[in-house]
């Protein structure tokens, strides 16, 4: 039995940014990730259980920090030695010996954390924002698959608070409910959407579970167009078919929304644009397209993590347009979320799965996911 | 004295034969004993006294009185002339419209008419730039009008300034530029190089406002005009044009036409080998043209179009008339057949087309992949009178590098019309139906029209209809050389040789296909028997 161990070890980590520069995904092979053999983990506390992963999920921001390219401030917020992964469906035991399926919500709140009374945006359910994130009796950690304490996905055996479990539905396969994170995310993007014109930027796992969020849910009467950018050929076909109205590569979406929203054009500016943009890369292209494109008065959500990102905001002031973040979910949007991998059958979208030992392919083909014709890479922990 | 028109057969005796190829040429190898070329006629002997010529034509005009009994102190007088979609390539100068109009102005200035304008018969096409003006006028027009807002250039959307002058039996509007509308006399001024052009379509289009012109430029219209280029009496395009032509007269402003043909002088040198007969090629021709045709693969395509574009022609004029317009362009036309037309005996299963840099809706620039679409089907498939060269169901053949560029300021309701419309439909009656009026009436492009240099947001769409016949016609169309992506998304098939084109071409005609070769450059007109 073994896990990946992602370590502080500068010189590797540099190794991984020069790597992954040069070619997405090869931070892995160079940088500070190892694959070790398993160690039981201390359970924080009583309450705590053992999970072990069937399958775990390769992720935006885990290529982020496997290439070298996350940002500084996550520094405060991770402790080292961790094991990454948070894309969870695995098993827990039950004290009368059978076991539970469930997929794992990695968000450590303030109730994981044991702070009590818990901060203003836990007691209000926003577990997403709580305000004490880097507190408590855990290491810091943004989440499970952050903490050195918690363990990860990428391994056989993590530990769980009782409140990040959900069970799965005995109708959904693994392969689906590795999904139901990612579409947790989506549920919590798409829930800001009014029915007015909007633009998803990227068709990766992200920006088609966000589609796939919004379809699901919009009046069917609805006139304004949805407008997804699509890189590949394989993103295009699912994007068509998960409801985009409107599928069309990065270049050609500033003449897409023109056309759709009946604009002018001053410069590269659109003069109206679309009511949302939903930026679901969050890299400086994408977000400073997201401002070309948007209306007066619109909104900019970035729900792909974007790193250091430089951009030219004097369209934001002078048309008073936002840009909003959006991180992770609450524990309703999981229950969204299963409902909807079933509904739109999302289980699809896991492309391939890899045993952890061949966690190098693993990470280079979920890097290069688009243009291999996939969407969403995982580990599959089942047989080894 | 010039040689008519030629059909070649292609033996094994026959040098590979001049394909263009956008900025570039190639010279390929037809299957012997069942391929044949078929070459315009040689240049006509070009009017030596040109000034004097149109002087003449002015002053004895047909089935209209002379210009100088028309012209009266206090008139208001509306000069129209043809923009530059034609001739191509630009013609050297001084061009024709220039000669004639200054003849004009001569005799205008005789008979103290002051209220003059000039007005650049547009119809849906880009303004022009101002150097493009000038060499279709010359500095001494340009500087005297332009500057006292009287020589302007047409506007389809402005409709403050446009009048209706009639309606014809069939609910057709005529609708044309208000100057014109208003004036004592119109004088159009034409150049004559396809028989399509001229005639009541001169003023009809070129003065007309998109509303009139969209009652015939149609899918529907141009699958019923055939063709298009060779023979008006069978053209549902021109038979909609005579009724408004009809309207004009009766309720019109008093129209003298003026049309001038051209031979087909149509490359300078260094290019001459292009007019000529590849088993007739000098040695120095044949240097020449591999010369060229290296230093162009060298090039860079911007730098190979610029060169092209910046070609000036001799384009030699063969006749001038002047008068009533349906009795004027009955003799252009006489003159554009003698020129042009080529006896040619039955029709075959494949015709190759070599498409050029240029068509004419891309002067000075790209030869985007709808223009390859319209100069191959549009204009290039229809030089036929009687029947095509191809047979019904056949395979036509066209090389073209086919890049997926466009001129932003020139077309960029054709970029749209690519990535929107051609992925939805290539079938131009559908297009026409779903598509056209939401370009036609996008405000983006008609503010890029009326005051940038762009054509009309339509104006993919009447392109992509240009070709409307010769895609009902073709059992399958095939584009040699070019960007296979964008060939497929224009209806087509890719191949990389002309080769693989025929091999491909089997599928449709078999293995020993009978095949045409239009030899382009230089326009002709197949009577195909």
């Amino acid at each position: 039995m073994s896990r990946l161990v992602f370590s502080r070890k500068p010189a590797r980590f540099a190794a991984a940014r020069l790597a992954g520069t040069l070619m997405p995904g090869r931070g892995a092979s160079v940088g500070p990730l190892s694959l070790e053999a398993d160690e039981t983990l201390t359970l924080p506390a009583a309450d705590w259980v053992r999970l072990r992963p069937r399958m775990a999920g390769i992720c935006g921001s885990d290529l982020a920090l496997v290439d070298g390219t996350a940002a500084a401030y996550f520094d405060p917020l991770v402790s080292y030695p961790f094991t990454p992964g948070h894309e969870v469906v695995g098993d827990v035991d039950n004290a009368d010996g059978s076991t539970r399926r469930v997929v794992l919500i990695p968000v450590l709140s303030c109730v994981t954390r044991g702070i009590s009374p818990v901060c203003h945006a836990c007691e209000h359910g926003h577990i997403h924002l709580c305000e004490r994130v880097a507190f408590g009796h855990l290491e810091p950690g943004l989440q499970t698959g952050f903490c050195a304490d918690t363990g990860g996905g990428w391994s056989h055996e993590l530990v769980a608070h009782p409140s990040q479990l959900v069970d799965v539905p005995v109708d959904l396969t693994d392969e689906a409910a590795v999904l139901v994170e990612p579409t947790a995310c989506a549920v919590h993007a798409a829930q800001r959407y009014t029915g007015d014109d909007t633009v998803i930027i990227g068709a990766g796992t992200l920006g088609l579970l966000t589609l796939a969020a919004i379809t699901a849910t919009r009046d069917a009467q609805r006139k304004a167009p949805l407008v997804v950018t699509a890189r590949y050929p394989e993103q295009r076909r699912m994007a068509r078919e998960l409801g985009a109205d409107i599928v069309c590569t990065t270049d050609e979406l500033p003449r897409r929304v023109r056309t759709a929203t009946s604009s002018l054009v001053f410069g590269d500016q659109l003069t109206c644009g679309a009511a949302r943009v939903i930026d679901c890369v969050g890299s400086s292209d994408s977000i400073q397209q997201a401002l070309q494109v948007v209306a007066p008065g619109g909104e900019v959500q970035v729900v792909g993590m974007p790193g250091n990102v430089s951009l030219e905001l004097t369209s934001l002031w002078h048309r008073e347009t936002a840009i909003r973040g959006c991180y992770a979910y609450n524990r309703p949007d999981f229950d969204t979320a299963i409902e909807l991998v079933r509904r739109c059958d999302l289980g699809r979208l896991v492309s391939a799965t890899y045993p952890l030992a061949d966690y190098t392919d693993a990470i280079a083909h979920a890097a290069q996911a688009g243009r291999r014709g996939a969407v969403k890479i995982a580990f599959d922990l089942r047989s080894t | 004295m010039a040689r008519p028109g030629f059909v070649h057969d292609v033996d094994r005796s026959t040098p590979p034969v001049l394909f263009w190829r956008g900025e570039n040429f190639s010279l390929e190898k037809l299957p012997a004993g069942r391929s044949r070329v078929i070459y315009p006629p040689e240049p006509l002997e070009a009017i030596k006294d040109i000034d004097g010529a149109i002087r003449n034509a002015l002053v004895h005009p047909h089935d209209q009185d002379p210009l100088p009994a028309l012209l009266f102190a206090g008139m208001k007088l509306t000069i129209a002339f043809d923009d530059v979609s034609l001739p191509l390539p630009k013609m050297r100068r001084p061009d024709i419209r220039q000669r004639v109009i200054e003849a004009v102005l001569d005799l205008v200035a005789a008979a103290g008419v002051d209220d003059v304008h000039l007005i650049a018969a547009l119809g849906l096409h880009r303004r022009m730039h101002e150097y493009e003006l000038r060499h279709a006028l010359g500095d001494r027009i340009y500087d005297a009008f332009h500057p006292r807002g009287m020589l302007y250039q047409h506007d389809a959307e402005d409709y403050d300034n446009l009048s209706v002058i009639g309606t014809t039996p069939h609910g057709e509007i005529l609708e044309i530029n208000k100057r014109a509308a208003d004036s004592d006399l119109v004088i159009y001024v034409n150049i004559n190089s396809v028989t399509m052009d001229g005639g009541w379509k001169s003023l009809t289009t070129g003065l007309a406002s998109y509303k009139c012109l969209s009652y015939h430029h149609t899918g529907e219209t141009l699958q019923n005009t055939r063709s298009l280029m060779g023979d008006r009496e069978h053209s549902a395009l021109h038979t909609s044009i005579w009724r408004l032509g009809k309207v004009l007269r009766d309720h019109g402003p008093k129209v003298f036409q003026i049309e001038s043909t051209l031979n087909t002088d149509m490359f300078p040198e260094p290019y001459g080998f292009i007019n000529k007969r590849e088993w007739e090629w000098s040695a120095k021709d044949r240097a020449t043209y591999l010369g060229v045709s290296k230093g162009l693969s060298m090039m860079p395509t911007k730098m190979a179009r610029k060169m092209f574009h910046n070609i000036e022609s001799p384009h030699q004029m063969t006749s001038v008339q002047a008068g009533e317009t349906e009795a004027v362009h009955k003799i252009t036309l006489e003159w554009v057949h003698k020129q042009q037309l080529v006896s040619v005996e039955g029709q075959t299963d494949i015709l190759t087309l070599g498409i050029p840099f240029v068509s004419p809706y891309n002067p000075d620039g790209v030869m985007n992949p709808v223009l390859v679409m319209c100069m191959g089907l549009g204009y290039l498939f229809n030089m036929y009178r009687n029947k095509p060269l191809v047979r019904e169901g056949g395979v036509i053949i066209m090389t073209h590098p086919t890049y997926r560029d466009f001129n932003p300021v020139h077309h960029p309701s054709y970029i749209d019309f690519f990535e929107q419309v051609l992925p939805d439909t290539t079938d131009p009656v559908l297009m026409g139906k779903k598509w056209e009026k939401q370009f036609a009436e996008d405000e983006w492009y008609r503010h890029l029209y009326r005051t940038g240099n762009a054509y009309h947001g339509v104006h993919p769409f009447y392109a992509w209809y240009w070709g409307a016949h010769g895609q009902q016609h073709a059992g399958k169309v095939i584009i040699v050389g070019g960007d296979p992506p964008t060939v497929r998304r224009l209806g087509f098939t890719p191949a990389s040789t002309l080769d693989d084109a025929f091999e491909i071409a089997s599928d449709v005609v078999g293995r020993t296909p009978t095949i045409s070769h239009l030899h382009v450059p230089s326009l002709l007109v197949a009577d195909v028997q």
